[in-house]
């Protein structure tokens, strides 16, 4: 699906610059398209090098584990494929934490272990296991407690009532987190039991 | 409440920073060292995204300069509008799902045309903030670990993203 979304949105724009003279325009937003993809990349070094330290600490002082060991009971039946205690958990769920409390730049390198902890499951590393569809699914409808970032720009505006918009943005990621998960649930039943040796990755780590 | 959890926001971040290490030091961990291999790590997983973002950024970019995607919104409009969905938001629909910045962007502009306690900015920043790039979040997390066939994950993602746009709208009028 990524490769027809890619194809068809330049083949699109294109084809309806070329028939409404915006050639150039187009041509000039491919290249500044792939400065922001790098100029984003750059911005990402320095959060993903502080974050993965800390966390390597977390890593070594056994915190991750005893998260993992603590959370697992309520967010296993989300990820049903991954072995009970693994370190998996401990981040997933400060991926979630991060999310809930909008803080994106700490939410992206969790989010990332998660999944490089997910990857090592993964009988197939160029094919996203159903675990790792749950976590992408959860983190792109994020749900979230405080949009901190729209609040202000409320205030800068001199809103009545900045913080006015909490209520309606929980009830409105509550709609679409559920959404996700229900939908990621019928998706991975509809694929069958995956093309994936998870069971026995199961039982070579619990033995 | 919105208060307690604007607090919590500002110290869950310094808190953990000073948690972590001292919580280590006790388990006798080399804190500094320990930091230092990890954070080795970070680069490499930065760097490796770089080729995926450029792909996609790339066409994102083309679709919104050549007008396509406007055009395709001004087919819909009168649609959206007879179900109390202001043309005005339409855009983000689009918008949100590939480009963060694009959309906060043009979040900002709604609030600052309309006025921050408009239907219009209200939907427009209920949208923004309930909702994440659907398509930066695929490409960083899987870009990050070499995944190449996403499966259904796009799928999902993208029907979260308009079951969050409709219910933004809805939410709105049911409370303002």
């Amino acid at each position: 699906m990524v490769n027809w979304i890619w194809l068809g949105m330049i083949l699109f724009s294109v084809v309806y610059a070329a028939a409404n003279g915006r050639v150039q325009q187009v041509t000039e937003a491919a290249f500044s398209g792939a400065q922001t993809g790098v100029t984003v990349c750059i911005g990402l070094i320095s959060i993903l090098v502080f974050w993965l330290g800390l966390m390597r600490i977390a890593e070594a002082s056994g915190l991750v584990a005893k998260l993992a060991r603590a959370v697992a009971p309520a967010v296993r039946w989300l990820f049903p494929d991954v072995p009970r205690d693994h370190p998996a958990f401990g981040y997933i769920l400060s991926n979630m934490s991060a999310n809930l409390l909008g803080l994106g730049n700490a939410a992206t390198p969790m989010g990332i272990r998660a999944m490089q902890e997910l990857q090592k499951l993964n009988p197939d590393p160029n094919t996203a296991t159903p675990a790792m569809c749950t976590l992408l699914a959860l983190n792109t409808a994020s749900i979230t407690l405080v949009p901190t970032t729209l609040i202000a720009i409320r205030m800068n505006f001199g809103s009545q009532h900045p913080t006015d918009i909490v209520a309606s943005t929980l009830l409105a990621t509550i709609v679409s987190t559920g959404a996700a998960i229900l939908a990621d649930r019928w998706y991975r039943y509809r694929s069958g039991p995956p093309p994936l040796m998870i069971p026995s990755a199961t039982e070579t780590k619990g033995g | 409440m919105v208060s307690f959890l604007h607090a919590l926001s500002a110290w869950s971040i310094p808190i953990m920073i000073v948690l972590i290490p001292l919580y280590a030091a006790f388990r006798k961990v080399p804190v500094y060292e320990t930091f230092i291999d990890g954070a080795k790590d970070g680069f490499q997983t930065a760097v490796s995204i770089i080729p995926h973002l450029v792909g996609m950024m790339t066409a994102i970019g083309m679709f919104r300069a050549s007008g396509a995607m406007d055009a395709m919104l001004g087919l819909v409009r009168p649609l959206f509008e007879r179900i109390g969905i202001p043309g005005e938001v339409l855009p983000l629909g689009l918008l949100r799902p590939i480009s963060g910045s694009g959309s906060l962007a043009y979040v900002t502009d709604l609030i600052k045309t309309h006025g921050p306690d408009s239907m219009i900015a209200r939907i427009a920043s209920t949208i923004q903030g309930s909702t994440d790039t659907t398509l930066y979040v695929l490409t960083v997390y899987f870009g990050a670990i070499g995944i190449r066939k996403t499966r259904y994950a796009l799928k999902v993602g993208l029907f979260s993203d308009a079951v969050g746009f409709f219910a933004a709208a809805a939410a709105c009028w049911l409370l303002f």
